[in-house]
C-alpha cells in the first residue's frame, strides 16, 4: 500500500471513529471534524515528529488545535496514533470524562487547552519563539477555523509571528467556506484571505485540504531559512465524506438521526473494502 | 513583627515596578529563561534598562494584550518563565480570556505583572484605573492573586516567584510607596498573611499600597488606646483563610481596606470567610461602585475614606457595635 493510500484508509477509519462518537454521545462538530481530518490525518501519521510513547519529548513537533471545538476528530487521531486507548472514544462529552468537547491537555499528547477561537495561534508564536531562542529543531503547528478569522486576536498574532520571522511555524487554515450561520463571506467577509495573510508577512500555500499528495507536499515542506511563516490555506468542504451534509451549514453541529447514520457509516465503510 | 515598620521611616523614592524589574534583570542575567514581554509598556514597566542589558530576554509585543499573553503562554509551555509587564487596566480586561484558558486553565507557568495598577492613573480616567482586577482574576481556578505592600516585600515577593511553578497575577502601584517592612531580612511565604502589627480589639486587614494605610491607623489607634492587628494579605488567592477566622474570633471586628472596588476584592474574600466561620461586625473600605474620582493616589484615598481618619472612625463604630 503506498503512502497515499494508507493515509486515505487512515482518514475514512477516523471518520468512522468520529460519526460513531457524534452517535454515541448526541454531541458534537460533525461538520468542521470533517472538514479537517484529512488534515489531522496527514499531521498525526506522516507529517509530526510525535511519540505517543514520549508524549512531552522535548525535540517533539507541536500542534495547537486553534478551532477547539472539533475535538472528537482530536480524540480519534489521538486513539489512531496510541496516545489514548480507543476504548476510551465512548466516555467522549460523557460524565466526568476527560475526552470533553474541547481539548483538554490532561490527555498525553494534548498541548493546550483551547476552546475559545483566536488563542491558538498566539500561543504557537510563544512555542516557535522558544524553539528559535533555545536553537531547537522542532516546528509547531496550529489549525485554526475559517470562521474563526474574524477574530482580532488572529490578527495580533499573525504580526508578530512574521515580526520574527518565525519561519518555523506552520497556521492551516480549515477553509470550507461555511460557519454556524452560513457562509464566511455572508456572515463577514474574508476575502481575499490569502492576500490578507501575505500582506501580513507569511508565505501563504494553497491546497486541496482532502488531497493527501498536496496536504503532506505542503505541511513537510520546511522552510526554515526563509524568515517567514508558513500559511497553508486548506479548501475543504464542510461535512467531506458524509453526502447528505456536504457543504450544509445545518450540519456544523448536525447529531445524525440514526437513518442518516446507518447510511453514512455503509458509504465510509465501503471505502474500506 | 521586628521586621516590620509600624512607624514611618525615611521617605521612600522607589517605586514597586522599579523593584521588580531590578530583581528580574538581577536573576535574568544568570537564568536566560526568565524573559520579560511588553505591550509598548516598557517605559511605565521600568523595564528599559533589562531591555538594554537583556535584550535578548526582552520580546516586546506591541500593543496587542491578547496575542501579549497567548505568546507569553506558549513561552512558558516550552519552558520558559515569562514575566507579562502591563498596565494592569488592560492586562486584566483586554486579554482576560487569554488569562483564563491560555494560562489558567491550561496551567501555564505566566507571571502576569500589572503595573500602575489601582487608581494610579488617577487623572486618566476609569479606562485607566483598574480596581476590578482582583475581583476578576481571584474568581479564575489555578491562578494565584497577590499585592506587594512596598519594595521590600516585592522584591521577595519576584524572588518567590521565578521558582513557583504556577501562574499568577500580580498588581503593583505606578507610584513610590513608603516601607510597611524595615528591610528584607524576614520570610515570606506566597499564600500566609503577615501580622505587621499585633492587637487584640480590631482587625484591620489590607493589600498592596493601603497596609501602609493601616499600620498608620493602627498606630493613631494605639494612641486612643485602641490595640488594632494589622493583617498585609500580600496574597489574595490563595487566600489565608486561617488567619481571618482567627483574627475574627480573637480581635471580634474587622475592617478590610483594599485599591479596589468594594465589589468582589479583598474586603469580598475577607467576608466570605467571616461570614461562614466566624460572624463579626465587619466594614470593607475601598472605591464604591461609580469611574473613581480623579487625583492624586493621597487624594483618592483620602475622598473615599481610605485614610487613618476614616479607619479611626470605622474603628469606633463597629467597637460599640
Ligand atoms: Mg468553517
Amino acid at each position: 500500500m503506498n503512502e497515499n493510500t494508507r493515509l486515505e484508509r487512515k482518514a475514512t477509519e477516523i471518520r468512522i471513529a468520529v460519526l460513531k462518537m457524534i452517535h454515541e454521545a448526541k454531541a458534537g462538530h460533525i461538520g468542521g471534524s470533517f472538514s479537517s481530518i484529512d488534515i489531522l490525518t496527514a499531521l498525526y501519521h506522516n507529517v509530526l515528529n510525535i511519540d505517543p510513547q514520549n508524549p512531552t519529548d522535548d525535540a517533539r513537533d507541536r500542534f495547537i488545535l486553534s478551532k477547539g471545538h472539533i475535538a472528537e476528530a482530536l480524540w480519534a487521531v489521538l486513539a489512531d496514533r496510541g496516545f489514548i486507548k480507543k476504548e476510551e472514544l465512548k466516555t467522549f462529552c460523557g460524565f466526568g470524562t476527560r475526552l470533553i468537547a474541547h481539548p483538554n491537555n490532561k490527555v498525553a499528547g494534548v498541548e493546550m487547552n483551547t476552546g475559545s477561537l483566536g488563542q491558538g495561534l498566539s500561543v504557537a508564536v510563544g512555542m516557535a519563539l522558544a524553539a528559535k531562542m533555545d536553537g531547537k529543531a522542532y516546528r509547531t503547528f496550529t489549525l485554526m477555523g475559517d470562521g474563526e478569522q474574524a477574530e482580532g486576536s488572529v490578527w495580533e498574532a499573525a504580526m508578530s509571528a512574521a515580526h520574527y520571522k518565525l519561519d518555523n511555524l506552520v497556521a492551516i487554515i480549515d477553509r470550507n467556506r461555511l460557519q454556524i450561520s452560513g457562509t464566511t463571506e455572508d456572515v463577514m467577509t474574508l476575502e481575499p484571505l490569502p492576500s490578507k495573510w501575505t500582506s501580513f508577512g507569511w508565505h501563504v500555500v494553497e491546497v486541496d485540504g482532502h488531497n493527501m499528495n498536496q496536504l503532506i507536499e505542503a505541511l513537510s515542506t520546511n522552510r526554515r531559512g526563509s524568515g517567514k511563516p508558513t500559511l497553508i490555506m486548506a479548501n475543504t468542504i464542510k461535512t467531506k465524506g458524509i453526502p447528505a451534509g456536504e457543504n450544509n451549514p445545518a450540519w456544523h453541529h448536525h447529531v445524525p438521526s440514526d437513518a442518516q447514520y446507518k447510511a453514512a457509516l455503509n458509504e465510509l465503510e465501503a471505502k474500506l473494502t | 513583627m521586628t521586621h516590620t515598620a509600624l512607624e514611618r521611616t525615611k521617605p521612600n523614592k522607589i517605586a514597586n515596578r522599579q523593584v521588580i524589574s531590578d530583581t528580574l534583570l538581577e536573576h535574568g542575567k544568570t537564568n536566560a529563561d526568565i524573559l520579560v514581554l511588553t505591550s509598548d509598556s516598557r517605559g511605565s514597566a521600568s523595564m528599559v534598562k533589562f531591555a538594554e542589558e537583556l535584550p535578548d530576554q526582552l520580546v516586546e509585543i506591541g500593543i496587542a494584550e491578547q496575542n501579549l499573553v497567548g505568546v507569553a503562554a506558549g513561552l512558558a509551555h516550552s519552558g520558559k518563565i515569562p514575566f507579562v509587564a502591563s498596565p494592569a487596566c488592560f492586562l486584566s480586561m483586554r486579554s482576560i480570556e487569554q488569562i483564563k484558558v491560555s494560562v489558567a486553565y491550561s496551567q501555564t507557568n505566566v507571571k502576569l505583572i500589572g503595573i500602575s495598577g489601582g487608581i494610579s492613573y488617577g487623572a486618566l480616567g476609569m479606562s485607566h484605573h483598574s480596581v476590578q482586577d482582583l475581583a476578576v482574576t481571584r474568581a479564575i481556578p489555578g491562578l494565584d492573586v497577590m499585592l506587594p505592600a512596598d519594595r521590600h516585600e516585592a522584591k521577595k515577593m519576584v524572588e518567590a516567584l521565578i521558582d513557583y511553578p504556577r501562574p499568577i497575577y500580580l498588581r503593583v502601584g505606578r507610584n513610590p510607596v513608603e516601607d510597611c517592612y524595615l528591610s528584607e531580612d524576614y520570610e515570606f511565604e506566597i499564600g500566609k498573611a503577615v501580622t505587621m502589627h499585633e492587637g487584640t480589639d480590631l482587625t484591620l486587614i489590607a493589600t498592596g499600597e493601603t497596609v501602609r494605610v493601616a499600620l498608620d491607623s493602627a498606630q493613631q489607634l494605639k494612641q486612643e488606646g485602641i490595640q488594632a492587628r494589622v493583617l498585609n494579605f500580600h496574597t489574595i488567592k490563595p487566600l489565608d483563610t486561617e488567619a481571618i477566622a482567627k483574627a475574627a474570633k480573637e480581635t471580634g471586628c474587622v475592617i478590610t481596606l483594599e485599591e479596589h472596588s468594594i465589589h468582589g476584592g479583598l474586603g469580598a474574600a475577607v467576608a466570605e470567610v467571616v461570614v461562614q466561620q466566624h460572624p463579626v461586625p465587619m466594614k470593607i473600605l475601598g472605591i464604591p461602585d461609580e469611574p473613581a474620582v480623579a487625583g492624586k493616589s493621597a487624594e483618592v484615598f483620602e475622598h473615599y475614606g481610605l485614610s487613618v481618619k476614616q479607619v479611626v472612625k470605622v474603628a469606633h463604630e463597629l467597637l460599640t457595635k
